[in-house]
């Protein structure tokens, strides 16, 4: 929580200095409640040793009375999205990635970044009860609250609060007891440390799936994140990403890729989490390439040139998954785990895992692009797919030049993973169990594995399976690079620019050779070749064209 | 007939003609920056530079024409068929004899025939062409109404492509023909000094002494 202490240091010291200079007396109270007008450790139901998460979201209602109503309707508590762009419906419980597959089957270890207590079980509606809403992953401000790995959305919980205890906390870290009282009495607005731990961990680990969302940005230098750094405008995440009734603005399903309102009318609250809400959609200002630039805004987003590359700030992704190569035992029949991958900070990343495969990684890595509307189609599990082809296990729609779609930086992940070889669809694994016999960390053992995961999803299974070439995209819209670092125009405008091969878009520079540039071209040669011959015949002939020598 | 040395270049003429032939080199060399030939510039600069120098060149050309119709000089940029062959034949081949140009300058005449049909072209055709698409292509986003437009615009950027590169043919011939005649010197000197030596019939020579004696340069003492 060192980025919420800071805060709170500058602003006392703001107030302090403010303080002195405008009364020149130092026995100026501070002002109670740090902005807020509650303080939830004089409140009385939240000075008990509670004995569980639940108990401290019971408590919460007892004053916030629609809080379990509104969170249980978010996507955060739901994991279930209706994409009215393509009709499918998308979220965590229903799709299968190409980074840890799929959630059915592999509860509680998945569902430990729940914002709820105790789904364990992908087959029901996560649980309904008011009190298994977690409020404490998004409000606590104490820094100590953590959600076990392997917990179902539960924290780690002892007898000392603060204590070691055995397992680990959604971010990989040893676990410690949580002290639930502190916790409760700590509340406040949610920080990035509170949306950081479950967002910044995904696939596994830090920065692992995102590529734009890491643990470099509880701290960022201004290079790494122009809006979070605490040298530039010091934003938490839902000061874009606002909020109504605990929904929030964004999504990586259908998002706002060609935001054309803008600012809206003059303090209008937006519900949007665009860079145009801000920026508006002209966003340059000052002088002829200010105007050039604002000309882009129709077919290239923001981002494209403002984040020239993601995975900033010393915390590579992963970019390469192959599943295939995973169960490889070691001559003693251990498993083996090989670090091939020294990141910018010296850390050893793995590069194979006995339990996952091969992998690669990156740091400052160059986005794919391509033409987005804002919708993602997904190739669900039971869709059928054609095994000699890579397969998109989702699809970024658009078109090029269409009214609604931009040019947009994705992280284009590679990967190898297992599908149903009869019935050619994705195939869901059981990976996680340590008391199974068929979980494939447990037992390195593929048809196991894939067919526990089929049984548990409720999905037919041939029988047999194999591994598929796969990509999947992830719209890169963090990490925004302060402007003078934004890429610069001959990135995209030269022959062998970042675009390249994408139509719909006439860029200068990219083609000086083309049909048209060509004869240009021959006429000037021509032109060029004739006024030689022409002076090298004056010359023989030594007639200067006159009579004067 | 009288050889007198006649200011043929009044001074807005000059300035004209090298603020053009500056501005043209800029854009030259930046419009092919753009388009990718060579990146001794970097490209946003470049494009600056050359919607710069096209604007500059955009306002010097509203004087230029304004001035070419009060004055009545757009009368000399009118071709003529008249003379053109001769003027040709000679090019192609009398020039290698030595022999003179079938073309005196006269002072309501400055260019031969040939000169005057290449101007007529350049002014009527291709200078329209490339002002327009280079303010379409400019001003796209005033027009652009969505997909179809992306094909206008390649349109109007070959098209703008195509002109300039004509323009550039054309700069490389303007300069090799200062070459011939009586050479590369006497003949940028009028467009520097404003004055050259022209044939004059008495009665010009009279109505110059008489009206615009600031025009014709004094005669200079007998050797």
């Amino acid at each position: 929580m060192h980025a919420t202490g800071h805060r709170h240091l500058l602003a006392s010291l703001a107030f302090g200095l403010s303080a002195s200079v405008a009364f020149a007396q130092d026995a100026m109270p501070q002002m109670p409640g740090d902005g807020s007008t509650a303080d939830h450790s004089k409140f009385e139901i939240l000075q008990q040793e509670f004995k569980s998460g639940p108990e401290v979201t019971a408590a919460c209602l007892s004053c916030h009375t629609e809080a379990d109503d509104q969170v249980m309707h978010s996507i955060h508590f739901q994991w279930e999205f209706d994409n009215p762009a393509t009709g499918q419906t998308l979220g965590k419980s229903k799709v299968i990635n190409a980074f840890c597959g799929n959630v059915v089957g592999n509860e509680p270890r998945c569902t430990s970044c729940h914002a709820g207590y105790g789904w364990d079980d992908m087959h029901e509606v996560p649980p309904q009860q008011s009190n298994a809403v977690d409020c404490l992953v998004c409000h606590d401000q104490s820094g100590q609250y953590a959600k076990l790995s392997t917990g179902a959305g539960h924290p780690p919980l002892g007898d000392i609060p603060g204590q070691p205890v055995s397992g680990k906390t959604i971010t990989g870290a040893d676990a410690w007891a949580v002290d639930l009282m502190k916790s409760a009495q700590s509340v406040g607005m949610p920080t990035r440390e509170n949306c950081g731990q479950c967002h910044f961990y995904g696939g596994g680990g830090d920065n692992v799936k995102h590529g734009d969302l890491s643990s470099a940005l509880y701290d960022p230098d201004i290079h790494t994140d122009v809006h979070m750094s605490k040298d530039g405008a010091n934003m938490v995440c839902s000061d874009c990403h606002t909020e109504e009734s605990h929904t929030w603005a964004g999504s990586r399903y259908l998002m706002d890729a060609k935001d054309t309102v803008g600012l809206g009318h003059p303090g209008e609250e937006r519900f949007s989490a665009s860079c145009e809400s801000c920026h508006s959609d002209s966003p340059h200002e000052g002088d002829l390439m200010a105007i050039k630039l604002n000309d882009h805004v129709d077919k290239v987003a923001c981002q494209t040139c403002h984040i020239p590359e993601f995975a900033r700030g010393g915390v590579a992704t992963k970019t390469y998954w192959d599943w295939s190569t995973a169960g490889r035992l070691n001559a003693e029949g251990q498993p083996i785990a090989e670090h091939n991958f020294t990141q910018s900070d010296g850390q050893e990343l793995h590069t194979y895992l006995t339990i996952k495969g091969d992998f690669d990684w990156g740091e400052n890595v160059e986005p794919y692009y391509a033409w987005f509307n804002g919708a993602v189609e997904y190739t669900l599990p039971e869709e059928e797919i054609d095994p000699t082809e890579v397969v998109e296990i989702n699809k970024v729609l658009g078109t090029p030049d269409g009214e609604d779609s931009r040019i947009w930086p994705f992280k284009r992940m590679v990967g190898r993973q297992s599908y149903d070889a009869g019935y050619n669809k994705l195939a869901y694994s059981h990976v996680w169990g340590p008391t199974t016999d068929t979980a494939f960390w447990t037992n390195y053992d593929w048809s196991k594995a894939i067919e526990a995961g089929m049984k548990a999803a409720g999905s037919p299974y041939s029988g047999e399976y194999g591994f598929i070439d796969t990509y999947m995209y992830w719209p890169i819209t963090h990490m925004v690079a302060p402007a003078d670092e934004a890429m610069d125009c001959v990135e995209c405008h030269s022959e062998d620019g970042r675009l390249v091969g994408l139509a719909g878009v006439v860029m200068p520079g990219t083609d000086p050779n083309s049909l048209f540039g060509r004869l240009g071209q021959i006429l000037v040669l021509l032109t060029a070749l004739g006024v030689i011959g022409h002076g090298i015949l004056r010359l023989i002939t030594r007639g200067k064209g006159g009579t004067h020598p | 007939m009288t050889k007198r040395i006649v200011k043929v270049y009044p001074r807005f003429e000059r300035l004209w003609h090298w603020t053009q032939a500056l501005l043209i080199a800029v854009l030259m060399f930046t419009g092919l920056r753009v388009s990718g030939v060579h990146a001794l510039i970097p490209f946003g600069p470049a494009v600056m530079l050359h919607t710069l120098a096209a604007l500059t060149l955009l306002v010097v050309w509203i004087f230029a024409t304004f001035w070419l119709f009060t004055t009545g000089t757009w009368r000399q940029f009118l071709p003529k068929v008249e003379g053109m062959l001769a003027t040709a034949r000679y090019y192609a081949y009398g020039i290698f004899k030595g022999e003179e140009p079938p073309y005196q300058k006269q002072y309501w005449r400055k260019h031969n025939p040939l000169q005057a049909a290449t101007y007529f072209g350049l002014k009527w055709f291709v200078f329209p062409v490339i002002w327009i698409s280079g303010i379409m292509y400019l001003t796209y986003n005033f027009w652009d109404s969505g997909a179809d437009s992306t094909f206008v615009l390649a349109v109007v950027r070959n098209i703008h492509l195509l002109a300039a590169y004509v323009i550039f043919a054309f700069v490389i011939a303007h300069i090799y023909l200062l070459t011939t005649g009586h050479g590369f010197r006497d003949h940028v000197r009028p467009m520097v000094t404003g004055y050259e030596e022209i044939d004059l019939t008495p009665e010009q020579e009279a109505y110059f002494e008489a009206n615009t004696p600031d025009r014709l340069k004094p005669l200079e003492p007998a050797e």
